[in-house]
């Protein structure tokens, strides 16, 4: 195999690995964002993703039909995807978090574990009613085509992409939009807003904050909101980008996504972003190994195939908590998300 | 003191004794109910439940209630054989109908083996479940070394591919049925680019890298219908259409499903549960299966069914050996492994001496649009007498 056909290969595999690792990102900044104001790692963000999904799905079955610019309808479903799984997390946060707030660290884990277990089976019942397990995503016409394949105008950026080997479809293109527009709304809630500068109050200190006049219960909700109306948008990209999910979808990428929260630094926010992207292109690229290593001729890297993907990921976490324990962009204690 | 609670002990054993004069014997299934596979698993259960009621009066006349009891593995070898302990401790139940997974059934079956619970399985393929030999363990359907061959020859006759990228999901299934096809594809100086595993469930794009890569003439995946139909949406949706191959795990009604109808093109499986319209018998079978539980029977629910006939036929031939009283379980799993049994879907039903059907057929069937038709069948021989 010659270089020629390798870099665009190589391009390729990256650029992919880049827009799984914005689905990751969305979904790490889910766990920070709950982490940096309770240090809790809340297990059930998994199901409020997948909640996303689901109702994704059910908003494009529905609208399969209607005559809607395809834009509308995915907007249509990314805020009634925000809007369920926010207020679901809430609904989490009040029922199964908040009356164990006072209890050892290891208590609220196991009941995060539980709602987890317990949200499967109940989207499972609801999807099942209507006899369906897997859910097959219908996208508006023409997100599945590919990038640039078509439309003159965009004839250019067409050509260069082709010619570097990249080989992108819309829904992609659409998905790290939309992955990049809900991380700088996010960033300027956090720390333009009133609301945001509550929310980094109640994480650096509950009691003082409280002292101070903040409704730090309010706060704690607020923040569940948005992590779970960030899950709900990362459900309906995955549910997209993969084509299908089921109610027990959420535990891999729940995983992963977790795992980049922690390698960033948890409690930060472009420290989910960055641990979520480096992630992607670390899976995508051992997914290739043995292919380089047939390049290279060496018979140990091409015993490396695709089945090492996900403990890739988890070895570079490893080895991140050995040498840099707070993660890549994590500051102990200084202002958590 | 004492004696009051062994005279309460006795009166209740009493009264639940008249309660039901019958005395009770259980069959258990096992498969998964819950996650990922649960369709193909309802499908076994549900097909042992209509074997059941169509025995329930025979084992009437005899004076024994029949009662059919499932168990959920949910496709896990750990919880098949937590399963597969519940099951030897309740001394009513004489045989298992299980399971769908060759990884489940054979820590399962050497669960049940001390306690001589005979399983009959509709479903598993893995040589390793018969090559052990146990005593009680048999399955109705072709082993893996049938599979292979069949899926290899169809791939390099029918297909003519020259160069083939094989991928297995890691389970004993799916990494044993893609040995078997590479070892019979290199036999035919077929090249095989890869024999790649992985566990994957969503995100397929390195794989799909590699294949553009190497343009394979044809794909064989060795794994089940829920990794296998995202595998090829994906794979179709970045402009492959290249044939994929695949084993009995695709034999669900939910692949098209999974993949999109218009996608679902160029897919072919071998399986050894038939399309239950290639089985003349089935009619019957199908129209009650919907009529019960409103859904369509697959294979697997009219193998479920043949299975469950088998262990049934074999309790009813250890009451008569045993002068129509209650036999035990190592007289249910003699009957079994020594007994033919007629009547079946699938055909007439013998087990050599570890448990292998004698004769079997695979079927290979064809994917367009979204429709399963019947591509071609083969017959199948147990490789030991």
């Amino acid at each position: 195999m010659d270089l020629a056909t390798l870099l665009p290969f190589l391009v390729n595999v990256i650029v992919g690995g880049l827009v799984l690792g914005f689905v990751y990102a969305i979904i790490a900044l889910g766990y920070t964002m709950v982490y940096g104001v309770l240090q809790l790692i809340n297990f059930a963000h998994s199901e409020v993703f997948v909640t996303g999904a689901v109702v994704g799905f059910e908003v494009f079955r529905l609208l399969k039909g209607v005559d809607m610019n395809g834009y509308l309808k995915l907007v249509i479903a990314l805020l009634a995807a925000m809007t369920i799984s926010g207020l679901l997390n809430v609904l989490i946060e009040r029922l199964a978090y908040r009356p164990l707030r006072n209890a050892p660290k290891l208590v609220p884990l196991i009941t995060a574990i539980g709602v987890s277990l317990i949200l499967q089976d109940v989207l499972r019942v609801i999807e099942g009613l209507q006899g369906r397990f897997d859910l097959t995503y219908t996208l508006p016409a023409g997100f599945a085509d590919k990038f640039c394949a078509a439309t003159s105008s965009c004839a250019p950026l067409g050509n260069f992409l082709r010619g570097v080997g990249v080989d992108l479809q819309l829904k992609d293109v659409i998905l790290v939009v939309v992955a990049l527009l809900s991380l700088g709304i996010l960033n300027y809630l956090v720390n333009r807003t009133r609301l945001g500068k509550a929310i980094r109050a109640v994480a650096q200190d509950r009691v003082t904050a409280g002292l101070m006049g903040i409704d730090s219960n309010r706060m704690i909700s607020a923040t569940f909101l948005i992590g779970g109306a960030l899950g709900g948008i990362s459900g309906v990209l995955f549910g997209m980008k993969f084509g299908t999910v089921n109610a027990y979808s959420g535990f891999d990428p729940g995983i992963i996504a977790f795992t980049a929260a922690v390698l960033g630094g948890i409690g930060s926010i472009p420290g989910a972003v960055l641990g979520g992207l480096t992630l992607g292109v670390i899976q995508n690229l051992i997914g290739v190994t043995n292919i380089l290593g047939q390049v290279v001729g060496s018979e140990n890297l091409g015993a490396i195939d695709a089945s090492y993907q996900r403990i890739g990921a988890f070895i570079v976490l490893v080895l991140i908590l050995i040498f840099k324990p707070t993660g890549l962009l994590g500051k102990s204690n200084v202002e958590k998300v | 003191m004492k004696k009051t609670a062994l005279s309460l002990t006795v009166l209740a054993a009493l009264a639940l004794g008249s309660a039901s004069a019958q005395t009770t014997i259980k069959i258990a299934s096992l498969s998964p109910l819950s996650g990922g596979q649960s369709d193909l698993g309802t499908q076994i259960r549900n097909g042992t439940q209509l074997a059941v009621n169509e025995y329930k009066a025979q084992f009437k006349k005899l004076g024994f209630d029949l009662v059919l009891v499932p168990y959920d593995d949910q496709a896990d070898p750990a919880t098949g054989t937590a399963a597969a302990r519940k099951i030897a401790a309740d001394r009513q139940i004489l045989a298992v109908v299980g399971t769908l997974n060759s990884g489940v059934a054979i820590p399962a079956s050497a669960a049940l083996q001390p306690s001589k619970v005979a399983m009959v399985s509709p479903a598993n393929t893995a040589n390793g479940v018969t090559d052990r030999g146990l005593s009680n363990m048999n399955r109705i359907v072709a082993r893996d070394d049938s599979q292979g061959p069949a899926g290899a020859n169809f791939i390099s006759g029918n297909l003519k591919a020259k160069k083939v990228y094989i991928l297995n999901d890691k389970t004993a299934y799916g990494e044993g049925l893609a040995k078997e096809v590479e070892k019979a594809l290199k036999a035919k100086a077929v090249t095989v680019s890869a024999n790649e595993g992985t566990e994957e469930k969503s995100d397929f794009s390195s794989i799909i890298a590699k294949i553009k890569l190497q343009k394979p003439d044809a794909i064989y995946f060795g794994g089940i219908y829920n990794q296998v139909g995202v595998f090829i949406k994906q794979l179709r949706e970045s402009g492959v259409a290249t044939p994929v191959v695949g084993g009995d795990g695709l034999d669900s009604g939910e692949l098209p499903v999974i993949v999109g109808a218009a996608n679902a093109n160029n897919i072919y499986f071998t399986t050894v549960a038939a399309p239950i319209d290639a089985l003349p018998a089935a009619k019957v079978f199908a129209a009650s299966y919907k009529k019960t539980f409103n859904d369509d029977a697959q294979g697997f629910g009219a193998f479920g069914y043949d299975a469950a006939k088998v262990v049934l036929q074999g309790v009813l031939n250890a009451v008569r050996g045993n002068s129509n009283k209650l036999p035990s379980r190592a007289q249910v799993e003699s009957a079994i492994r020594k007994g033919s049994f007629t009547g079946l879907l699938s055909g007439n039903v013998a087990f050599n001496s570890v448990g292998d059907r004698k004769a079997g057929t695979l079927y290979v069937m064809n994917v367009t649009d979204g429709k399963f038709k019947l591509s071609t069948s083969l017959p199948v021989k147990a490789p030991k007498p």
